[in-house]
């Protein structure tokens, strides 16, 4: 248990699952699409779509989306933030079987024709889990450097990807993989103890057999993070 | 280690020959990998964004449903007429209580601790007093610490236990605080935590629409006064007869028996009067809008 998880976080109010998790899901949704997003909507299940409102979810969503954090005190202005960085979304209700009670669905198409489908829940404390991508089953939680790869289902691609990461002393912390149907494209969604630096990531997207590669690094999410060295 | 039991942390420190607040502080450059430096640094900043969302508070604001704003201005003012009856420090921390924890209901940023919800009981009891850096460490590691034990031997969410597992256990990491900087041994960091406990045993999470807002920002005042009365019993000599890892089991147990409709789904309670109701029905109303 982390003690700054008890002090803590830092965070524009009023609730860590539906204020904090929301921005952070927004968040997720902005580093997996790649590039910056310019039309989304918005789906809220459960007790998101209850008491959303109440709660600033909805902004938090859209401030998240726009690259803030849980403790960015433009969270409360996001609508008019968007209107100035030109994301134009829509927001309704959703009834999702099985889902999460706190639960968001957001399809965003951005810039340079980039398109991501998510599905993610908000676990409390600001914690978060993504379920869905692209309507694939998968979950991570953030917790970790998370690698999210598109890659043709054949053989070798993943032996390609973490026979880098071997070589590059990136140890994988959790692996998972999917495929829509055999000979399709796949999903890898791998996390990582270590870092990867902007140019390895590159190097794992120019692999043959790789269709996209997004990557999402958790030193991005901490607070102060900077003096833990 | 593990910060799984306060009686844990007391031999810690009998073994050690550290202070209450050195063993959390020792737990923590373990779990995370820091330095001294470095982890005493990430908690000044988290006093520092307790410090700057007290300075920010002004009163004008109201939630997004607008059932609150405005009180914590109200308390400064009758403060500062001379007119409260508690007078002094207490009056001073029921203030800041309720400012801090209308921030939180009006967007503004704060420092969860251990929740959003109950972020006003602890710096309410800390801002009024002066205080040096080295009493800001003690009083942060060891309410931390508290914080810590209680979250993996019952439950800090009102989802799972109630407003008792929130303002309950807000309320047990302030006393402690408070007993650590007045220069409490262990043993009254641990009576202070188990008085502060069993005075809130029970309490129901009810909040009006859902909302984190009626009856929580109120909420933060008990919580914070029954820190300073459970920490001056603990300086006292008071002892409480049931060693406070019992009391925080027993806490738990009251939590996980709690019927539904009193953990934080706004079905009973306050949320569930004629008044409760109206409030969700006007929210509603919004969402379809």
């Amino acid at each position: 248990m982390d003690i700054f998880d008890i002090l803590g976080p830092v965070m524009v109010g009023p609730s860590s699952s539906h204020t904090a998790g929301a921005a952070r899901i927004g968040y997720m949704a902005r580093t997996l699409l790649g590039s910056r997003p310019l039309t989304a909507r918005i789906h809220l299940h459960g007790s998101f779509a209850e008491t959303g409102i109440g709660h600033g979810t909805d902004r938090a969503l859209v401030g998240g989306l726009l690259g803030m954090k849980p403790d960015d005190m433009r969270l409360p202005f996001s609508f008019e933030e968007a209107e100035k960085q030109e994301l134009s979304f829509t927001i309704d209700e959703i009834e999702l079987p099985d889902a999460h009670p706190n639960t968001a669905v957001i399809d965003v198409d951005g810039e340079g024709g980039t398109h991501l489908l998510m599905q993610a829940s908000s676990l409390g404390g600001g914690r978060i889990m993504v379920n869905k991508l692209d309507g694939i089953d998968v979950n991570f939680t953030g917790a970790y450097n998370t690698l999210v790869i598109h890659n043709q289902d054949e053989n070798g691609a993943i032996a390609a990807v973490t026979g880098i990461l071997n070589q590059l002393h990136v140890n994988v912390a959790n692996m998972s993989l999917c495929r829509h149907k055999r000979g399709g494209d796949a999903l890898m969604v791998i996390e990582t103890d270590q870092h990867l630096t902007l140019h390895q990531v590159d190097f794992l997207r120019h692999l043959d057999g790789i269709l996209s590669i997004t990557y999402y690094d958790k030193e991005d999410d901490d607070d102060g993070s900077q003096f833990d060295a | 280690m593990a910060l799984n039991s306060m009686r844990e942390i007391f031999d810690q420190m009998r073994e050690q020959h550290l202070a209450f607040w050195e063993v959390v502080l020792a737990y923590d450059m373990d779990e995370r990998q820091v330095s001294p430096e470095g982890s005493k640094a990430k908690m000044l900043l988290t006093w520092q964004a307790m410090r700057d969302a007290a300075d920010a508070y002004t009163g004008q604001r109201s939630s997004l449903s607008g059932l609150v704003g405005g009180d914590g201005m109200k308390m400064r003012q009758y403060n500062l007429r001379g007119e409260s009856m508690l007078g002094g420090y207490v009056s001073a921390v029921i203030a800041e209580a309720l400012s801090m924890a209308e921030s939180n209901a009006c967007m503004r940023r704060i420092v969860a601790a251990p929740t959003a919800g109950a972020c006003g009981v602890l710096p309410a009891v800390l801002l009024p007093l002066d205080l040096t850096q080295h009493q800001i460490l003690q009083a942060l590691y060891t309410a931390s610490g508290i914080g810590a034990v209680i979250a993996s031997r019952a439950s800090i969410a009102g989802a799972e236990g109630g407003c008792q597992a929130e303002i309950g256990t807000a309320s047990a990491m302030a006393a402690g605080a408070l007993v650590a900087i007045r220069g409490g041994s262990g043993e009254q960091i641990g009576h202070a935590v188990a008085m502060a406990l069993k005075n809130l045993m029970g309490l129901v999470c009810d909040p009006v629409a859902g909302l984190v807002e009626v009856p929580c920002v109120k909420r933060n005042v008990i919580g914070a006064v029954n820190a300073v009365s459970a920490a001056d019993m603990a300086m006292a000599g008071i002892q409480s007869r049931i060693p406070v890892d019992e009391v925080i089991e027993a806490m738990g147990q009251v939590g996980r028996r709690m019927p539904v409709e009193f953990r934080e789904t706004a079905l009973g309670g306050l949320a569930n009067t004629p008044t409760g109701r109206a409030v969700k029905e006007r929210m509603q109303a919004a969402r379809k809008r």
